[in-house]
């Protein structure tokens, strides 16, 4: 590949290779900068990088008083009761997508494609009404419901693609040992799609925890409010925002995002990709 | 039935039994997929088609009677809503803007990657983190980069005299700094999808070509660009749906001020259901976006179709 290149053109890949690194992760080093100035420091107009004195007070402040934690706590809630719905709920069918044709499968196959790119807005107005006649308006299990049906279209599709991967074979040998649809299923099958699973379930996860839309129609109290719409509450109030604290929770927001992404980044892409790459 | 009694007639045999066989199959595969299917009828199918349904009628969330069927009314409305078509506008210029720059920046970053350089591996996770972020945080993130007294002013600063712009809060800058916050959020799944197609070519083709004395440029327009280009007609419609479709990134940094300069329509259809409670009307500007993106969507790929044709 790197025939032919002069020294002067690869000079210009390393520019703007380091035109792109600044611009990607400057704007994140400014949020955990801020994270640990002072207001006295963010209100100047003096700027460095590096806080002039270190303020991890603003992660207490954060944690304490701003009722971050319960908003955590509630997101953490309605992120892994999806998670376990969503898994639960497309395994089978994903397995049922990889192993059998038919129209069930023409039809899922479109409908992931179509919920990809559909506009929720057509959808909010009367899901918020369902919601409201079923008296699941403002409550966790109506959000978790809510994420369960947007993010399994996709989980779905991610778990399809490692299902379809285990060689048929393997059944074939167990069914000829005796072995039931069943205990083929969850002896043989499952444990090979393990690593799937633990892919799409972070999938989920992430996809709950990151949520603003939904979270911010349906939740209408702040008992009730997810991380970001108590975050996006923090902001909404005029005149005196505590920058510090704010930025804050916007890192402690972002922390299990990045830790299961960077655990499963890999499996995360192929997933990603198997859909638009061969789409 | 019975495989002795069929042993006399030759063909028949063997596509009854697949059709019995394919039954109990369908019976099964029916069983797996209906769990997963219960909760996407109720909470995504059946308010797909009532908020069709709405469209034509005077739902408003201030009163609790049945919305009455008003006909056409909302559509004939929303032709004569100025502000309305304002806001399709303003979607147009953000996701045209956001798509194309996506587009190019990822498809250069992309190329980066895939030339042998340092700090790849640095580059690469960076890309992947704004994909891992919540909205809401990188929305203020960029609030406080964009502040009048900022990084971004401060830098600017340096060059020439003080810069006090508050670049949310003005009407010139307002949209242009809302697109950069989404070119900074879309590039890299865009760079990671044109990064996979072009290691995808076959070595074998470049070497080829540069033994012909193809240089770098005409390598990459005589080989790669063609090999990538459906990967990049695919992502290229999909951002651009998203982009149109986007809403809690631009929410959170302006809320579609100031004088609803990044008033998204998706931004605005929300207001209208929510704030105004015009749930009807609301509906119907949802229903025009999706037949406008449709309909765009469908003549980018016809003309796509055409061109495979063509060759």
């Amino acid at each position: 590949m790197n025939t032919h290149i002069s020294p002067l053109a690869r000079v210009g890949q390393y520019a703007l290779l380091a035109v792109y690194v600044v611009f990607l992760a400057f704007p994140l080093l400014w949020l955990v900068s801020a994270s640990f100035k002072s207001s006295r420091e963010l209100m100047s107009l003096d700027i460095s990088l590096l806080p002039k004195e270190f303020h991890p007070d603003n992660y207490v402040i954060a944690w304490n008083q701003q009722g971050l934690v319960g908003s955590a706590w509630n997101s953490l809630i309605v992120a892994v009761c999806s998670m376990v719905l969503v898994i639960a709920l497309s395994l089978p069918a994903a397995y049922a997508f990889a192993r059998f044709r038919g129209w069930l499968r023409t039809a899922g196959t479109g409908w992931i494609l179509v919920s990809q790119v559909f506009p929720v807005i057509l959808i909010i107005i009367p899901l918020f009404l369902i919601l409201r006649d079923a008296g699941l308006v403002n409550t966790l299990p109506g959000l978790i419901l809510v994420y369960t049906t947007y993010t399994m279209p996709f989980a779905l599709w991610m778990l399809q693609g490692f299902a379809a991967g285990i060689p048929i074979e393997l059944e074939e040998a167990a069914a000829v040992d005796g072995a039931s649809r069943l205990r083929t299923l969850t002896k043989v099958i499952f444990p090979l799609l393990l690593p799937g699973i633990a892919a799409t379930a972070m999938f989920a996860f992430v996809s709950a925890w990151n949520e603003f839309f939904f979270a911010l129609v349906l939740m209408q109290t702040p008992e009730n409010y997810t991380l970001p719409i108590a975050l996006k509450m923090f902001i909404g109030g005029e005149g005196k925002v505590a920058l510090g604290p704010l930025a804050a929770g916007a890192v402690l927001a972002t922390i299990p995002s990045i830790v299961f992404f960077s655990i499963m980044q890999r499996k995360l892409v192929s997933g990603m990709l198997a859909g638009s790459v061969k789409g | 039935m019975t495989t002795e009694s069929l042993a006399l007639v030759d063909k028949p045999v063997v596509p009854k039994r697949r059709s019995v066989q394919s039954r109990a199959k369908r019976v099964e595969a029916a069983a797996l997929v209906v769990p997963a299917l219960i909760p996407i009828l109720i909470f995504s199918v059946a308010p797909l088609l009532s908020g069709i349904g709405l469209a034509f009628t005077d739902a408003s969330l201030r009163r609790n009677d049945t919305p009455d069927f008003v006909g056409l009314q909302n559509f004939v409305d929303l032709l004569g809503d100025t502000m309305f078509w304002e806001s399709f506008r303003i979607g147009m210029v953000w996701a045209v803007s956001v798509t194309v720059l996506q587009l190019v920046a990822g498809l250069v970053l992309a190329l980066l990657l895939n030339a042998n350089l340092r700090f790849q591996g640095l580059a690469r996770v960076l890309a992947l983190i704004p994909w891992a972020m919540p909205p809401v945080v990188v929305a203020i993130m960029w609030q406080l980069i964009y502040a009048t007294n900022g990084p971004l002013n401060a830098v600017l600063s340096v060059f020439g005299p003080d810069v006090t712009t508050n670049w949310l809060g003005e009407f010139s800058t307002a949209l242009p700094a809302v697109i950069v916050v989404g070119v900074w959020v879309g590039m890299p799944q865009t760079t990671i999808t044109l990064l996979a197609a072009l290691q995808q070519i076959p070595t074998e083709q470049i070497e080829a070509a540069a033994m012909d004395g193809a240089g770098a440029v005409r390598r990459f327009f005589n080989v790669s660009l063609p090999a990538i280009r459906p990967v990049m007609a695919s992502i290229t419609s999909l951002n651009f749906i998203w982009n149109f479709n986007s809403f809690g990134l631009v929410y959170v940094m302006t809320e579609g001020g100031p004088g609803g300069k990044t008033m998204l329509p998706m931004l605005f259809t929300y207001l209208e259901a929510f704030k105004s409670r015009n749930l009807g009307y609301a509906s119907a500007m949802g229903c025009v976006l999706v037949l406008i993106v449709v309909a765009l969507l469908a003549i980018y790929l016809w003309s796509q179709f055409r061109e495979k044709e063509a060759k």
